[in-house]
């Protein structure tokens, strides 16, 4: 499946691994829940590492919507609840 | 069903975007003309806003050099002041050159972040660029080779794309633009003391004379004081040596102390 890390790109990833993939996410949700910065950050530090080390990176030239869009490196619990709704995103 | 993650949530909210781009037209084919033209707009945006951040950044370090030579003028008039045994100058030069230093500290990691945004934007621009050049080329095959119906499937495909790109390319714009905002307004306001001349000990372009150089320049023409002349007298002497306290933290060694 296609997956994007805001700020950086897409990445392929094999589908197999999306179940240690959906453990963090579950704790991301977790994290912006209790609105735990260090949690947030250390749970997202090791969900784009895994999306980074485990994914293979998409050409310039590929033009596919991604299923899952995982936010930037250095989002903070403000940026990620408006992410999660619709004002958050500048329309395209 | 399971609970949707917050990364499919994210991802759903660029589709509807798209989906909204798409739902415009009566025949999909229109949506590729429009999609291509809000593309060039946001490149050119993205190029702007570049532009503003880069300026930002500039200013910031321009600030950081002024109070450099800030600091390194105090520190001459310091060694000049102590040489004619004005310890009071010397002190109130030292003071200043500690408030210019802290202020550069406060500016460093500003230019950094600043600077940071700036690479982050630029490769957003040209990945962006890259996907409207795909775009516009598939824009092309797909008008040429499909009817309207048959376009349905590769219109929408290629519109989510870039849609998304889009999207992600407006946060990271977002982003900047905030943190170009903080820090122009934390840079004017220190423009605005320093043409007030509140901080003009720490900023005073070289060359300008300021209140230390005035009391350094009248204590050595006109009529010299007993007392300085004494400690000019003194220094000459060739024991003389500055009092010890002031030594911490201060480095003495210049170079072309022409004590003019």
């Amino acid at each position: 499946m296609i997956i994007r890390i805001l700020g950086e790109g897409q990445y392929e990833f094999d589908d197999h691994r999306l179940d240690e993939l959906n453990v963090l996410d579950a704790r991301l949700q977790d994290a912006v829940d209790a609105a735990d910065p260090d949690l947030l950050r250390s749970v997202l530090t090791a969900l784009l590492d895994l999306v980074r080390t485990l994914g293979t990176s998409l050409g310039a030239d590929v033009l596919v919507p991604s299923e899952l869009v995982l936010p930037a490196a250095d989002a903070g619990l403000d940026e990620l609840r408006d992410l999660l709704t619709d004002e958050g995103l500048v329309p395209g | 069903m399971a609970v949707m993650g917050i990364a499919r949530r994210i991802a759903l909210l660029f589709r509807v975007k798209a989906n909204k781009t798409l739902d415009r037209a009566e025949d999909p084919r229109e949506v590729l003309d429009y999609s291509y033209q809000r593309q060039v707009e946001m490149l050119a945006k993205v190029r702007r806003s570049l532009a503003d951040v880069a300026t930002s950044r500039k200013r910031v370090e321009l600030q950081i050099g002024q109070a450099r030579q800030s600091t390194e003028r105090l520190q001459d008039q310091a060694v000049q002041a102590l040489g004619m045994g004005k310890e009071d100058l010397a002190r109130e030069a030292l003071t200043r050159r500690s408030s210019a230093l802290s202020q550069i500290d406060q500016l460093q990691p500003q230019a950094e972040a600043l600077q940071a945004e700036e690479d982050k934007l630029t490769v957003a621009a040209q990945r962006l660029q890259g996907k409207v050049e795909a775009f516009r080329t598939r824009k092309e095959t797909i008008k040429a080779t499909y009817t309207a119906a048959e376009a349905q499937t590769k219109i929408g495909e290629a519109v989510s794309g870039i849609s998304e790109e889009m999207g992600d390319v407006g946060l990271a714009m977002q982003r900047a633009e905030d943190k170009t905002a903080q820090m122009s307004s934390r840079a004017q306001a220190l423009d605005e003391l320093m043409a007030s001349g509140a901080l003009d000990d720490a900023a005073l372009p070289v060359g300008q004379q300021d209140d230390i150089q005035a009391a350094l320049e009248q204590s050595r023409g006109g009529q010299p004081t007993i007392d300085s002349q004494l400690a000019q007298l003194r220094a000459q002497l060739p024991s003389a040596s500055p009092p010890a306290q002031l030594e911490t933290g201060t480095p003495t060694t210049r170079e072309g102390d022409e004590s003019t």
